[in-house]
């Protein structure tokens, strides 16, 4: 679980589209996330993994394995209607 | 959304071939996500004209090679695949500083059709930059498999840079690729596009830009400097430390971040990659139509029973398993064939030198110094290039990266890194090759930290030492044994790889994170280029070091002259007299065993030989000599000790190149240290049993 409560990618089900919102990192992991296209505000489906293990995430074409205690630093909500696109940040 | 802003490093390569001499040879630059197909473009643009090296002063591998068409030629390099430019690893280090000193005359973004967001996120840090780009829209097949239409005229519009559409393994696109590059280079079709970050941002790159401005930057971009400055780079900042600037801009740049950070909630970077994320999104939005939807692939399903939970491990055990029964059943035979040949070279020297009435010390030196001891290690030439050829199977197919994944969890648990299992896996075929392939893990510590543990794993050349004791002194428990001391060495690993972490490597483990390429079927030219390149690399390795150690040997082996070979008399039989006694509580303190092990810094595959050269006797013979010195217990014991006491020469000058010398210090103190320990540990415990 995440701090206060929160839903990080570590508790999703396999299946689930969920968005990004804080990546509770450094400078590096932040980074480092972001510009493989793990930004806040992305939609994402986690594919695989399991909870407290690696976790698979998925963008479109491209899959990313995120290792353990890593997904439990990405705070995520869960997906609102599927169909519509993340919305810009101001 | 765009602005347009006048172009700076203006200059358009638009003489034919033919018109201008070559003063100066057209520099071409690849760059590109990992996965892009990058490589796959340099290949074929450079086909065998490629050299591979060594950025200066670094551990990552540069390739870099010419490309001909039509009487033309121009020089290809090939930048580390990444993701972003900013300096997190050195791999964006390495591909930033290049840009920036070299200026190259074009760069080619080779960008991943399936993936266009975040490929496309690199393209426009490079048109900030002020690159001169082309941008080579690959794997467009991919792409349309997964419903994904890029519109290649709209994107030229949009980035206002040329778009060549490609499908590089197919051969596909790749002829207006080479007439692009070497016939017109960078065209500029339209305005650059500008990204906007926002008000507040924007404000303050205006701020800085004004304190920039006078200031010498290298003809870098003011806006890009500006930006990075923002977002905490404190590399760039070096532009500014000679000279009356440096005082002011720090000045600036403290004031600009600290108005930022107190009116984001977020540091300023996330905010600057949203935005850049933000724009790249605007731009897909506009030229590609895809499904929105995460779609399943074929990957995925194979992914759910490679990844699943309880076959993950047992299905990479085995296809490990059916890696090593493929190197072993079809190297053997192989092996065989160049140990003969080998033998046949060494007694046909000494004839023809016979012939020739050279004296026969030359003979001496030539049979049983160089041909003997550089022969033993490449009869293991078959075993490595299968073993390569396996890993570069498993690599290209994208199956390496599950690997790592499924054994993540338990790295982790052992406070080591997922990927560090790739390099321990190929140390069981041999410790060189392991060493250079620690290189694909990103943080230094836990490079270093694989390395030190890498010669634990019992490499190939260990084996004979194995064969021969086990068969000697265990007729039917053979396997058990010589499995055994291969599980010795994980455990021990194991234990070292934690106290090694808890004394010098504190910290976490560097995060885990990494993409999964599709599954794919390896392309045969690719795999045998990197099998060829991987055991060349090993061979020349043998040739050289191992050469002047063998040399070595033997005239440590003939001296004083007229002693027999190798004898008691000579100076590494006395050499190994003198080290004796240490052996002593170990089991074997007497001469041969030293030299025996003396032999094997050289090359491990050497303690056998010398074992033979010392007792007169090959084979059955030698069985039989041994008994006469070594008990089952003191035999497993000399196993232990040439498990675990020293990597090779080969390994230490590999460890060298890769960490420093202080490091492969390290390795060698403490394998010599723990491998007597361990020796002495078992002969001592084992006389206790009443063994």
């Amino acid at each position: 679980m995440g701090t206060k409560g929160q839903l990080s990618l570590a508790d999703v089900e396999t299946g689930t589209s969920v968005r990004i919102g804080t990546i509770q990192g450094g400078r590096g992991l932040v980074g480092r996330l972001c510009s493989m296209g793990l930004v806040p505000g992305t939609e994402v489906k986690v594919v695989g993994g399991r909870r407290g293990g690696p976790v698979i995430v998925g963008l479109r074409g491209c899959r990313i394995a995120i290792g353990c205690g890593m997904a439990g630093k990405v705070l995520v909500e869960p997906a609102g209607d599927a169909d519509r696109a993340a919305p810009e940040p101001e | 959304m765009t602005r347009t802003e006048p172009h700076l490093n203006r200059s358009n390569v638009t003489a034919p071939a033919d018109l201008a001499p070559a003063k100066r040879r057209i520099k071409v630059a690849l760059a590109g996500n990992p996965n892009s197909g990058k490589t796959t473009v340099f290949n074929a643009l450079t086909g065998s004209h490629q050299h591979v090296g060594n950025w200066p002063g670094v551990t990552v591998e540069k390739r870099s090679g010419r490309s001909f068409y039509q009487g033309h030629e121009v020089e290809v390099v090939d930048l580390p695949g990444t993701y972003s430019l900013t300096s997190y690893s050195l791999d964006e280090k390495v591909a930033h500083n290049y840009l920036v000193q070299e200026r190259p005359d074009t760069v080619v973004a080779v960008v991943d059709a399936a993936n266009l967001e975040r490929n496309l996120y690199l393209v426009v840090q490079l048109l900030e930059l002020g690159a001169k780009v082309v941008v080579d829209l690959n794997m467009v097949d991919v792409a349309k498999s997964q419903e994904v239409v890029v519109d290649a005229a709209a994107l030229e519009k949009a980035l206002g840079v040329k778009v060549v559409t490609t499908v590089a393994n197919k051969n596909e696109g790749l002829d207006d690729l080479r007439r692009l590059i070497h016939d017109i280079g960078w065209v500029e079709l339209g305005p650059r596009p500008r990204v906007d970050y926002g008000e507040d941002v924007e404000a303050e790159v205006d701020v800085l830009t004004s304190a920039v401005q006078p200031c010498p930057t290298n003809g870098l971009p003011i806006r890009w400097l500006a930006l990075r400055l923002l977002e905490g780079d404190t590399d760039e900042l070096h532009h500014f430390d000679a000279g009356p600037c440096a005082a002011a801009v720090r000045e600036t740049l403290a004031g600009s971040t600290a108005r930022l950070n107190s009116r984001f909630g977020e540091d300023i970077e996330s905010h600057i990659v949203r935005r850049r994320y933000a724009f790249v999104r605007g731009l897909v939005r506009e030229c590609v139509r895809q499904p929105v939807a995460t779609v399943q692939t074929a990957s995925d399903r194979i992914d759910r029973v490679v990844t699943n939970r309880w076959l993950g491990i047992p299905l990479f055990l085995l296809l490990m398993g059916l890696a090593f029964l493929l190197v072993f059943r079809l190297g053997a035979p192989l092996s065989e064939l160049i140990d003969a040949g080998f033998t046949r070279l060494g007694a046909g020297l000494v004839a023809g030198l016979a012939a020739l009435r050279a004296p026969e010390w030359v003979g001496s030196l030539l049979a049983d110094g160089l041909v003997g001891g550089i022969g033993s290690v490449l009869v293991f030439v078959p075993n490595i290039a299968l073993l390569f050829l396996a890993i570069s199977i498993l690599e290209d197919s994208g199956y390496m990266a599950r690997a790592a994944f499924v054994m993540d969890r338990l790295m982790h648990a052992l406070g080591l890194h997922g990927k560090s299992f790739i390099p321990l896996i190929m140390g069981f075929g041999c410790c060189v090759p392991a060493v250079l392939a620690t290189r694909s893990l990103d943080s230094r510590k836990d490079r270093l930290l694989t390395i030190m543990i890498a010669p634990l794993m019992s490499c190939s050349a260990r084996l004979p030492i194995y064969t021969l004791f086990a068969a000697a002194f265990f007729p039917r428990q053979q396997w058990l044994v010589v499995f055994s001391l291969y599980l010795l060495g994980i455990v021990l690993a194991i234990i070292v790889a934690r106290v090694l972490r808890s004394l010098l490597f504190r910290g976490e483990t560097t995060p885990l994170i990494m993409e999964l390429p599709p599954y794919h079927a390896p392309v045969l030219k690719h795999l045998l280029r990197s099998t060829g390149h991987r055991t060349w690399l090993f061979v020349r390795k043998a040739g050289t070091v191992i050469a002047a150690a063998v040399v070595l040997l033997w005239i440590l082996a003939r001296l004083p002259w007229g002693v027999d070979y190798a004898s008691k008399q000579t100076l590494i039989g006395r050499i190994g007299t003198l080290l004796a006694p240490i052996f002593v509580p170990a089991g074997f303190g007497f001469w041969q065993a030293a030299v025996a092990l003396l032999t094997g810094i050289v090359a491990k595959e050497l303690v056998v030989g010398t074992l033979g050269t010392l007792a007169g006797t090959n084979g059955q013979g030698l069985a039989a000599a041994l008994h006469a010195h070594f008990t089952p217990l003191s035999a497993y014991a000399f196993m232990a000790m040439s498990l675990v006491y020293i990597p090779c020469i080969a390994t230490i000058a590999a460890i060298r190149r890769e960490a420093g010398s202080r490091w492969a210090g390290l390795a060698t103190g403490y394998s010599l240290v723990l491998g007597w320990a361990v020796a002495v540990g078992v002969y001592q415990v084992g006389r206790l049993l009443g063994a």
